[in-house]
């Protein structure tokens, strides 16, 4: 399979030619990821790098600049107590915490993700939403986490959410555009994959499953359908689209689940945090107790470990 | 099929007289208030001293260990917050429910070796050790606390506060006595625990759980596993979120194990080396004191 020469000019897809999604296969075929055993000096290469792949979240009404300079630190300094871990990807914050994480992460060589266009819920006007988008590229954040319209998708409105995705990619710039399908609102495996499409066509540079605000967010069978999309769009264009989970991996081992499938589906290409990510606020001091577990052989507590 | 149902009457001849099949017991783990197998799928038989087999006991891993440190976390806050009223309340409902089952516990002990009449001491042993300690949930912390002279103008005082999660390595040799002796102070200065059953007395342990599920106690209070020794013991001392741990027995190695790996968080470690659980001193507050920490408050006045 050599891929066809990379499409320029973006246009709306036909929705209609989208496979549909076999519920059960793809959820039987999610569930065979679970089984891989990953022991000893893979588990410690896979942990390293899910830790190197991880957007350290916070986004909450209560977030304040001090305790976005806190997160920023930790991403720095995720654990100092063992030598040689990578720091993580990005840290994600709202727009207004924008300039607060760029001071702390001046030099990091850790990027600054940023929500906008209305997160979670994307129920605001286009103006406002472009606005949004600009004052935080405007601020710093390297790359914007946008969401869809949810409710324009569910009503077939495909026109509008390709042309909204389009306008925000290029109010974006040079930033990178992750755009969130927030899937748990989308019902069925069938609107996710359409959805995907439609994303990647309209200039997505990342695809996202969840705002990680509604039950449930990244599943497993969810993630799978929008990697096979990925795959079916690199086949189609040449283009590789990143990866990002968000929302409910609040473990390693499931994030090994999650790294096998990555592997086993789009391959070794996208084993970087350039193509593939984790939304998550919980999962990095898992990962830290696994990789000092695997190398003290003693199960960790969570006392000593930073708390946020 | 002819085979399998020889094999089976020559396994248990008392079937053969009875006129329905007897149901034989699985005996399972009990970690956070669930009886799940061991997630290694591993077992042991069980055999009485004359040989007989008498269950397949799980041979518990050290990830079912871990399983139970987490559960045992979990619910040690809200016991620890529970009222030392309705603690007490809740130890009295286990001896009741002991009480309720002490036939099955002296044949058990029996099965597994034990002398009738040591057998029914244990039982009774065990019940009304329980109502002991029931007693004591509400009165250690007024023993054990105090306000303390200072010369600065503070009022300074002590209270006891629990450890947090202790691991257990119970007495080998006596199968319920033993175990409740050392379950039952632990629980009372609202810990949690989790439990290594004897190994060849485990039938009771299992029996136990039972018991503890009946009666109120919020899973994950305690968490008994069974399964090997020499296996588990290095994890019940270096697991970092394990605040102490009691070992039972008088093993050199494996104490001067206990000992050193216990290091890694600097867990309270302690060792009970006494063979007669059934004995008057075998209970006592001292045993609470062991793993409760006494914080000192220093409260300014006269400012």
């Amino acid at each position: 399979m050599t891929p066809a020469s990379p499409t320029t000019s973006a246009s709306l897809p036909d929705l209609s030619k989208s496979p549909t999604i076999d519920q059960v296969g793809v959820e039987e075929r999610a569930s065979r990821f679970t089984k891989r055993s990953i022991k000893k000096d893979s588990k410690l290469e896979a942990l390293k790098m899910v830790l190197s792949m991880i957007d350290l979240t916070t986004l909450s009404g209560q977030d304040t600049p001090g305790k976005v300079k806190q997160m920023c630190y930790k991403a720095k300094h995720l654990h100092d107590a063992v030598a040689g871990l990578p720091h993580v990807a990005a840290v994600c914050v709202y727009p207004t915490m924008v300039h607060v994480a760029k001071k702390e992460l001046e030099g990091s060589g850790i990027h600054i993700a940023s929500v906008a266009t209305g997160f979670p819920t994307g129920q605001y006007p286009l103006d406002v939403k472009l606005d949004d988008t600009r004052k935080a590229v405007a601020d710093g954040a390297g790359e914007i986490d946008m969401v869809i319209s949810r409710g324009r998708f569910l009503k077939g409105d495909y026109n509008y959410v390709f042309d909204e995705i389009a306008q925000v990619k290029e109010a974006c710039g040079e930033a990178h555009l992750k755009v969130i399908l927030e899937t748990g609102e989308l019902s069925t495996y069938d609107n996710v994959r359409k959805a995907s499409d439609l994303a990647m066509h309209a200039g997505a540079d990342f695809i996202k499953t969840s705002t990680g605000t509604i039950s449930p967010a990244a599943t497993m069978p969810v993630t799978l359908v929008m990697l096979e999309a990925i795959r079916d769009y690199y086949y189609q264009t040449g283009k590789m689209i990143g990866m990002k989970p968000a929302g409910g991996i609040g473990n390693a081992k499931l994030a090994i689940h999650y790294l096998v499938m990555l592997k086993e589906t789009l391959g070794q290409g996208w084993m970087t945090p350039d193509m593939f990510r984790f939304g998550a606020s919980r999962l990095a001091n898992d990962v830290l107790m696994q990789i000092v577990k695997q190398q003290s052989g003693a199960y960790q507590s969570a006392d000593y470990f930073s708390n946020d | 099929m002819k085979t399998t149902e020889t094999n089976t009457a020559a396994a248990s001849p008392a079937i053969d007289a009875s006129p329905r099949l007897g149901v034989l017991k699985t005996y399972k783990l009990y970690i956070g208030g669930k009886f799940p197998r061991t997630e290694s799928g591993r077992f042991y038989k069980l055999t009485s001293p004359t040989g007989e087999v008498l269950a397949n006991m799980c041979q518990g891993s050290r990830k079912d260990f871990r399983e139970a440190v987490v559960a045992a976390r979990g619910a040690q806050g809200k016991w620890a917050s529970a009222t030392a009223y309705n603690r007490g309340q809740i130890l009295y409902r286990i001896a009741e429910m002991l009480e309720g089952r002490s036939s099955q516990f002296v044949a058990e002990l029996v099965q597994m070796g034990t002398p009738v009449s040591e057998a029914q001491a244990q039982v009774a042993c065990a019940i009304d050790r329980m109502v002991y300690y029931a007693g004591w949930c509400d009165k250690y912390q007024q023993v054990f606390s105090s306000v303390n002279p200072v010369a600065s103008s503070h009022f300074n005082f002590s209270v006891p506060e629990p450890t947090g999660v202790v691991s257990v390595i119970a007495p080998e040799a006596s199968g319920l006595a033993g175990l409740i002796s050392v379950i039952a102070p632990i629980i009372v200065g609202g810990n949690a625990c989790v439990v290594l059953a004897s190994n060849s007395q485990a039938l009771c342990a299992i029996t136990l759980a039972e018991v503890l599920h009946t009666s109120d106690l919020p899973g994950g209070v305690v968490n008994i596993l069974t399964g090997d020794r020499d296996e588990l013991l290095e994890h019940f001392a270096s697991h970092m979120d394990v605040n102490a741990m009691v070992y039972c027995g008088n093993d050199a190695d494996h104490i001067e194990k206990v000992r050193t790996t216990a290091t890694g968080n600097l867990k309270r470690t302690l060792t009970r080396s006494r063979t007669d659980w059934i004995a008057e001193d075998a209970q006592g507050p001292y045993d609470i004191l062991d793993t409760i920490e006494i914080k000192t408050t220093w409260h300014p006045i006269g400012v």
